[in-house]
């Protein structure tokens, strides 16, 4: 009890001072996480929309293994990127290994799958009510698609939030990827394993503290910019 | 003899059962055809297979003029109106968005259906807020936005108060007024008396009876329309 109110009066000082570090290694976080989610959204947005608009053969299957993938161990994903992107290995020569661009690709990875898998579920629902209506208007595939990701925009919201909380608590891959080198790719999780693994636990706290913080500061800012829950209008 | 749309032998099944046919019948109407009969006669299934949302198993319909087949020349009036998260005025827009009109036009458009269906409300608001009837006139007003030349509706009046459903009938002869051929499924036998021009019967998935209003009302042939309209429970 004592170490988690020492943890959050540290949390408050580093926050109130704006220490450096704090601020480097925060920025740093949301840049990888924020940079992931954008990226993974634009792959898994479309790609559940389209996989809830279309059939083919192999659909189940597919979305079976999109729901599996959702549950990827980040520390193999952290692994194969590692190998991807390692000297020798076959994306060695973009010498992107130990970079926050590492990170990035390393967490997409991991949470393209959850975007995708929420926003299947989001968009299938949101088919099955709009189904006749844009058949009978004769919408093509891409208006549908199109249609869909809007006026679902809110639910796919939460799923590109699901992926940036999975995003910026994730700490197993950018570990491997990145290396949690000081002043080059250390982000909050990063950190905090740091700081633990010293015996700093008050410090790991701290950061931790700030890390729930960031967390629900993003979401409240997009559910705000987005006006959710204002229910009079869309 | 020639109409407007002819079906030959046309059959649906689903799961293995026949829901519709087979079924030969020629619409010659120009006004207000409605479609008659008991919960699963397949009058929703023949409205759904005019307007291509359901594919038939055997047999053909075919439209005399090309351009009645076209899918963006015809409207459909669910009888539970598709909600969409949107506005009201961007609900009934949508059709012109599809067709590559600018948001601004399809909207300013939108109004005046809006009012051309006395749809009166906050065009603004979310369209979940819009009683039974508004939503009804909502879906209307889109159904109209591409001016269609023929115009189906699924019983658009079920589950409506008596002023909604006198608002919708004054709103159907105005339609049908401009020329558009109106295909309409009912339960309710006074509005049917009030608007048909002529009738469709179905019963068990096959055409029972075809004929005017007038006569249809007056002096049904088939023991099946005598029955139906006596209030009877057909099987």
């Amino acid at each position: 009890m004592n170490s988690i109110g020492e943890g959050l009066w540290q949390a408050a000082r580093l926050v109130a001072t704006l220490n450096p570090d704090l601020v480097e290694i925060t920025a740093l976080s949301l840049r990888v996480s924020l940079g992931a989610t954008v990226v993974a959204s634009c792959i898994g947005l479309p790609l559940g929309a389209w996989l809830a608009v279309n059939r083919f053969p192999a659909r189940r299957f597919v979305i079976a293994i999109l729901n599996a993938l959702m549950g990827l161990p980040p520390v193999v994903v952290g692994l194969i990127v590692y190998v991807l992107f390692s000297r020798s290995g076959p994306l060695g020569v973009l010498g992107l290994l130990f970079t926050p661009t590492a990170m990035v690709i390393a967490q997409v990875i991991i949470i393209t799958p959850i975007i995708a898998s929420v926003a299947h579920q989001a968009i299938r629902d949101l088919w099955a009510d709009y189904h006749d209506l844009l058949i009978s208007l004769q919408a093509t595939r891409l208006q549908r698609i199109k249609t869909l990701l809007w006026d679902g925009r809110r639910a796919l919201m939460t799923a590109s939030l699901a992926g940036f909380g999975r995003a910026i608590g994730e700490v197993g891959a950018i570990m491997i990827v990145g290396g949690n080198i000081d002043h080059a790719t250390r982000v909050l999780t990063t950190a905090i394993a740091l700081e633990t693994g010293k015996g700093e636990f008050d410090m790991a706290l701290a950061l931790g503290f700030v890390l729930i913080g960031l967390a629900i500061l993003v979401n409240l800012g997009l559910h705000f910019i987005s006006r959710t829950e204002r229910g009079a209008r869309w | 003899m020639s109409g407007w749309v002819s079906l030959s032998g046309v059959t649906v099944r689903r799961r293995g059962r026949t829901i519709l046919g087979p079924l030969d019948a020629t619409l010659n109407g120009g006004g207000l055809t409605i479609l008659m009969g008991p919960n699963g006669a397949g009058k929703t299934t023949l409205l759904r297979v005019l307007h291509g949302l359901e594919r038939v198993n055997t047999g053909d319909v075919h439209w005399t003029d090309p351009k009645d087949a076209d899918g963006r020349s015809q409207g459909f009036v669910f009888q539970t109106p598709v909600l969409m998260r949107r506005s009201v005025l961007d609900c009934i827009a949508y059709p012109l968005l599809l067709d590559g009109v600018s948001r601004t036009q399809a909207r300013e458009q939108a109004r005046a259906h809006a009012a051309e269906v006395g749809l009166t409300v906050n065009l603004d608001q979310a369209v979940t807020f819009l009683s039974g009837g508004e939503k009804q006139k909502m879906a209307l007003a889109r159904a109209l936005m591409r001016r269609p030349r023929i115009l189906f509706l699924d019983e658009p009046c079920a589950n409506l108060d008596g002023r909604s459903v006198k608002e919708i009938e004054e709103i159907l002869h105005r339609i049908k007024a401009g020329g558009t051929r109106i295909l309409m499924s009912t339960h309710d036998m006074g509005q049917a008396r009030r608007l048909a021009d002529d009738v469709l019967f179905l019963h068990a998935g096959k055409l029972v009876e075809q004929s005017n209003g007038d006569d249809f009302f007056r002096s049904p042939r088939t023991a099946e329309a005598k029955a139906y309209l006596k209030g009877e429970i057909l099987l």
